[in-house]
């Protein structure tokens, strides 16, 4: 049938609508799953190997600061009479008297202090302190910057404006001076909580650690708030918010499910950065003698012990040094990985 | 560019007047005060310390009295150190620590531009892996691990060089040593991955394909639009340097403004506290500033805010 060329009539073709054969089927099955977020990039952090390597030193780093301990037949703050000073691996005259008499005695892996408690379990110990301030404090970190981030971002107008120059304000303080400072005048007001009923975990935790978690609440959040306004500011405008505001969902619940949960990425990142900062600020802290209390050690508490006898016991230097280095070194180059598997855009 | 230039400077202002105000109140938050130490000191006499300095005073209007003085250029006498001047304290302790954190910003940026340059130009040899591993290793080192394997290898064991004090050329070869590390790490690894940007730009591949030697594109084209991020981090980092490190002061007892404002601390020498934190801050705030606006002189790509 010779068709008119100007008709608008449908030019339908009868073999369009013959079933499909078995070979074009094979095209629409699902060869694979489609790949989640998640999934695309846990392969591609699989791969890393340098982030591999430092997932599993943080792990043994971890099993041995909060596992170990548990089982370890010494304490972290027993002095034991006799045993000031040992080497690495020597035994008090007592522990060799012991030996002799056929009892079995756990050795002195890295030797004692001149307090005579033995350095392995406080090292542990010092690395478990270290690893909690970085976590706990990372953890204040995201919770307000995230927080404080979004609901600048999301209302935007003069709430943005107000609180961004605020962020602006804090970030240009010298957060060392402010530190130190913070350290000194905290520790009065919490030595007097921790007398007040129900506060009696303050003298538990030491209140110049307490006071290095204000200091990291009050000042450490900006980056993150930066980070997270700048994320959702591009958010906001998708068509997904304003679908959920369309069907009446409240402001709080948009930040929450929509708005964070998309900035996930960034904010793995950027959590994983800053535990290694809070780390190194802690150890400065404590190097400085504005760390934790007394019986308990941090990584570099015992750093700064260690250097008055650093001629003839140097290994009681060494031993911490290189440790919170190699934490810190961990966390950088997993964050790098972590960076380049889940936020490809970030890099450089 | 005259209304962000403002606009920086009032917000510099206030950040300024913010510090010296948290400073203020937190400082008298610290308990004890400056004469509390001295033992001999009888009821009376401290009472009349106490009123000699306004210290008896109602908090607001010691805030108030300090402020207005500040404003005129006078930060009061050192509680402590009787006869001298918050003023002359900074201007003997501030040249010290210049001096040691300005030649360790210089030395680390002398290493850490051309060290980041090349591990771009060789990118993924072997030489690249090297200095990336370094850099990488390198900011992951607190300066106190640095400072005491410098005390413990070059200083007790080897005795090559001096460990306490500053009268020599030789003393000043740990302290920056230990203060540079860090920065030039950072300095190489920012150096490496903006000179990265930098090479695959279509204007380098133009001046190639025009045919200009590599010598004149390496240091006409890609050294100085690469160099741009490094100048943004020396700022703050040549105040932060400049005003001394207090780990660093402290472990080579360095007589500089870092260890001067622990002890000032310690002893609630509140006039000392106060000079040294606003001078410190202001140092800081103000290079941050004016790095922010040359950095937008510089670099007309920048639209200003």
């Amino acid at each position: 049938m010779k068709q008119n060329p100007i008709s608008f009539q449908l030019k339908l073709n009868p073999e369009d609508f013959l079933p499909a054969t078995e070979e074009e089927k094979q095209s629409q099955i699902i060869m694979r799953e489609s790949v989640s977020f998640w999934k695309d990039g846990m392969r591609r952090l699989l791969k890393n190997k340098v982030a591999m390597t430092s997932i599993v030193v943080i792990i043994i780093v971890m099993v041995f600061s909060f596992i170990v301990p548990a089982f370890y037949p010494y304490s972290y703050k027993w002095q034991m009479k006799g045993a000031n000073n040992l080497g690495p691996m020597e035994y008090s005259e007592e522990e060799q008297e012991r030996i002799a008499a056929g009892e079995k005695v756990f050795p002195h892996i890295f030797g004692t202090d001149k307090m005579g408690r033995d350095y392995a379990i406080r090292v542990m110990m010092g690395s478990r302190i270290s690893l909690l301030v970085g976590l706990i404090a990372t953890g204040i970190i995201l919770i307000i910057g995230s927080a404080y981030g979004s609901i600048a971002a999301f209302f935007g107008g003069w709430v943005d404006l107000i609180m961004m120059r605020i962020v602006d304000i804090i970030y240009t303080i010298p957060d060392i001076l402010l530190i130190v400072l913070l350290s000194f005048a905290l520790k009065a007001p919490l030595g007097n909580l921790k007398n007040v009923p129900g506060f009696s975990w303050v003298g538990v935790v030491g209140e110049n650690l307490i006071s290095i978690f204000v200091v990291f609440a009050l000042l450490y959040w900006v980056g993150m708030a930066r980070m997270v306004r700048s994320q959702v500011l591009m958010l906001k405008e998708s068509e997904y918010v304003t679908a959920a505001r369309a069907l009446g969902v409240g402001n709080g619940k948009i930040i929450k499910k929509h708005l964070l949960t998309n900035c996930i990425g960034t904010l793995i990142v950027t959590t994983t950065l800053q535990i290694p900062s809070s780390i190194f600020t802690e150890s400065f802290l404590s190097f400085l003698g504005m760390g934790v209390a007394v019986p308990l050690p941090s990584l570099g508490s015992l750093a700064s012990d260690a250097i008055n006898g650093m001629n003839t016991y140097p290994y009681l230097l060494f031993i911490p040094a290189i440790l919170i280095s190699l934490i810190i070194l961990s966390f950088n180059l997993l964050g790098d990985g972590l960076r380049d598997a889940f936020d490809p855009k970030l890099k450089n | 560019m005259l209304k962000y230039v403002a606009k920086r400077i009032g917000l510099a202002v206030v950040t300024i007047w913010a510090v010296a105000t948290i400073t203020f109140f937190l400082m008298n938050m610290v308990p004890g005060g400056p004469f509390l130490s001295e033992k001999a000191i009888s009821p009376q006499a401290t009472a009349a310390l106490e009123a000699k300095y306004g210290l008896d005073k109602p908090l607001l209007q010691q805030y108030l009295t300090y402020i207005g003085d500040a404003l005129h250029g006078d930060f009061g006498d050192s509680l402590k150190q009787r006869g001298r001047t918050v003023m002359d304290i900074i201007l003997m302790k501030f040249p010290v620590s210049a001096r040691v954190g300005g030649i360790s910003v210089l030395v680390s940026l002398l290493i850490g531009i051309p060290l980041g340059c090349i591990a771009a130009l060789k990118r993924g040899k072997f030489l690249d892996s090297l200095i990336s591993v370094v850099a990488t290793c390198g900011i992951a080192v607190p300066s106190f691990v640095i400072c005491t394997v410098l005390l413990y290898f070059l200083g007790v064991n080897l005795k090559l060089l001096p460990t306490i004090g500053l009268t020599s050329w030789k003393h000043y070869v740990m302290p920056v040593m230990a203060l540079s590390f860090y920065p030039t790490a950072y300095i190489m690894r920012l150096m490496r991955s903006s000179m990265l940007d930098v090479l695959g730009q279509d204007y380098m591949r133009t001046a190639k394909a025009k045919g200009v030697s590599g010598f004149v594109t390496l240091f006409k084209h890609a050294l100085r639009n690469a160099v741009l991020p490094v100048i943004t981090y020396v700022g703050p980092l040549l105040a932060y340097t400049v005003t001394g490190s207090f780990v660093v002061e402290k472990i080579f007892t360095i007589p500089g403004l870092g260890g001067e404002f622990i002890s000032a601390i310690n002893g609630r020498d509140y006039t000392l506290i106060m000079g040294t934190t606003i001078f410190l801050a202001t140092l800081i705030i103000v290079m941050n500033v004016v790095v922010d606006i040359v950095y937008k002189m510089v670099d007309p790509r920048i639209k200003l805010k």
